[in-house]
């Protein structure tokens, strides 16, 4: 019997877990998945739960669930890879032999990279929405929030779903209108980049959105250290913002055990080919989603798309053909805009985000870098299609792994 | 791209200024760009562009907390080796392409 063991349990692993269940010869291959916690989080409901737009209970669910049967579900933390022997430890003891190894780990907030940051005040006027706790925290303080200097701050690339900070500015100019009392909140947006957007062709869509909507932008803010007693955050270059209340990106950093197995980059990231997603420095370990180091954005739909590919990768690795290098870093985004409308942005390593059409090329019914209320019903309707189908490894119709050209109004970028 | 004559040599440069072919690069053309932006260079400026230069060869992306980690200087001194662009001005100085670590 040969064994391929999944680390990490999350949209990755349990997509390859399902995508594999279906592929590999039940006689012949013991699939295990590892993950440390129970619950399985809809992340992108993150974003909802702090404007009361997604109750606690949208975003959660039992993790196991969504393992299929035939597969082996062990809880437990990971303690360490040991690529010389081909073997993983986990935390009580067991060992766990592997032909093939999936890293499917992810990426975490590290507030502690930033001086000041994860302080007294962390949770109380300083807060994150990249993890359950920081969401539902933040909630419970908009709801007795009485207004004053909101900013909304990353502070370094990458991060995980790099529209996320944008769109929370745009639900939180909604939120305080509904609310009746935008007059009272000053909204700024301070990112290091030098515009709204990591793409060029996106920012200039998302800048003029921004100004529409009150929003100030700070660009090219590299953060030195947050000065919480006195409520502003600080950057290299002396600048300086003040807030009364900092909803803030840390630092994204791949799990402590890909340091720990010495796989990662500066900022454990493991690096891999990103065509192939085998992992460069071991021939026998692969890494998906958020855990590599590849060029794409950190985000789910990326992770659906590589999930596809690598599945037919690992079916080539067992029968010692070659590897397709098709990964092209294709990502789908929709970007809610607020006021019950949203963007959809389609792009890869290759092409920016452009107008058109998603996914019928000149039909639709989704449009592509335009404001539209369908779009907000898509990204409505996509957690459904998480729980239902995405993790489940269902093939979504008509959205295919690497990016379409039709219907699509392109500008090569280099 | 545009041509441009920096240090009486003639040299493709992007939209923003940056080297299109950082074999071009010398060390007279790095001081002509630095006036450019009111920098002027010494060794330790030197130093760290030589780093980003070796880097940029061997294919690695740069960012500003990869040459905080260097070994040559830590982020806040490359702030005050290149004011208002510590990775950007840098980059552009040593002739290598404009910094495209954000995803």
């Amino acid at each position: 019997m040969k064994n391929l063991v999944i680390l990490g349990a999350g949209t990755s692993g349990t997509m390859m877990a399902n995508h594999l269940v279906s592929k590999l010869p039940k006689n012949e291959w013991q699939i295990t998945i590892v993950d440390q916690y129970a619950t399985h989080y809809y992340q992108p409901g993150f974003l909802f739960l702090p404007f009361d737009i997604y109750t606690t209970k949208q975003v959660k669910k039992k993790g196991s669930k969504f393992i299929p049967k035939g597969v082996r579900h062990i809880q437990d933390k990971i303690n360490i890879i040991k690529p010389e022997v081909n073997k993983v430890i986990l935390q009580h003891g067991e060992t766990l032999p592997y032909d093939i190894l999936i890293v499917a780990t992810g990426t975490k907030i590290a507030p502690g990279e930033t001086e000041g940051m994860n302080g007294p005040k962390w949770h109380k006027n300083i807060f994150d929405f990249y993890t359950y706790e920081g969401a539902k925290a933040l909630r419970n303080k908009f709801r007795e929030w009485k207004g004053g200097k909101l900013a909304i701050h990353i502070t370094e690339m990458p991060i995980k779903c790099p529209v996320a900070p944008l769109e929370f500015a745009f639900l939180a100019d909604s939120y305080f209108k509904n609310k009746g009392m935008r007059d009272k909140v000053d909204i700024t947006f301070v990112t290091p980049l030098d515009g709204a957007f990591t793409k060029p062709k996106a920012t200039a869509a998302l800048h003029h959105l921004l100004e529409e909507k009150k929003i100030k932008e700070v660009t090219d803010f590299n953060i030195e250290r947050v000065d919480y007693e006195n409520d502003k955050i600080i950057d290299y270059g002396g600048t300086e913002v003040e807030y009364d209340l900092l909803v803030t990106v840390p630092t994204n950093m791949g799990d402590p055990l890909i340091e720990r197995s010495g796989l990662g980059d500066d900022l454990n990231y493991i690096p891999t080919n990103k065509g192939t997603l085998q992992t460069l420095d071991n021939e026998n370990i692969f890494a998906i989603g958020d855990a590599t180091n590849l060029p794409a954005s950190k985000a789910g739909s990326v992770a659906h798309f590589e999930a596809e590919i690598l599945t037919e990768n690992i079916l080539r690795y067992i029968n010692g053909e070659p590897l397709k290098e098709e990964f092209d870093g294709h990502a789908n985004c929709f970007i809610e805009t607020g006021n019950g409308k949203a963007l959809l942005i389609d792009f890869n390593y290759t092409h920016e985000p452009v107008e058109g059409t998603f996914p019928f090329p000149g039909v639709g019914p989704l449009s592509l870098l335009k404001e539209s209320r369908t779009n907000h019903m898509g990204k409505m309707a996509f957690r459904w299609i998480y729980w239902n189908m995405l993790i489940k490894g269902v093939h979504i119709p008509f959205v295919s792994a690497t990016m379409t050209e039709k219907g699509k109004h392109f500008e090569e970028v280099n | 791209m545009e041509a441009k004559t920096i240090a009486g040599i003639d040299l493709k440069v992007s939209d923003d200024g940056y080297l299109e072919d950082m074999t071009q690069w010398n060390e007279d053309i790095a001081r002509e760009i630095a006036n450019e932006l009111n920098i002027e260079l010494t060794d330790k400026h030197f130093e760290v562009l030589n780093y980003l230069r070796e880097k940029t060869k061997a294919g690695e992306t740069l960012t500003i907390r990869k040459v905080g980690k260097s070994g040559i200087v830590d982020i806040k001194e490359l702030y005050k080796l290149f004011p208002k662009g510590p990775l950007k001005f840098s980059s552009k100085i040593a002739g290598i392409p404009k910094p495209t670590s954000c995803i």
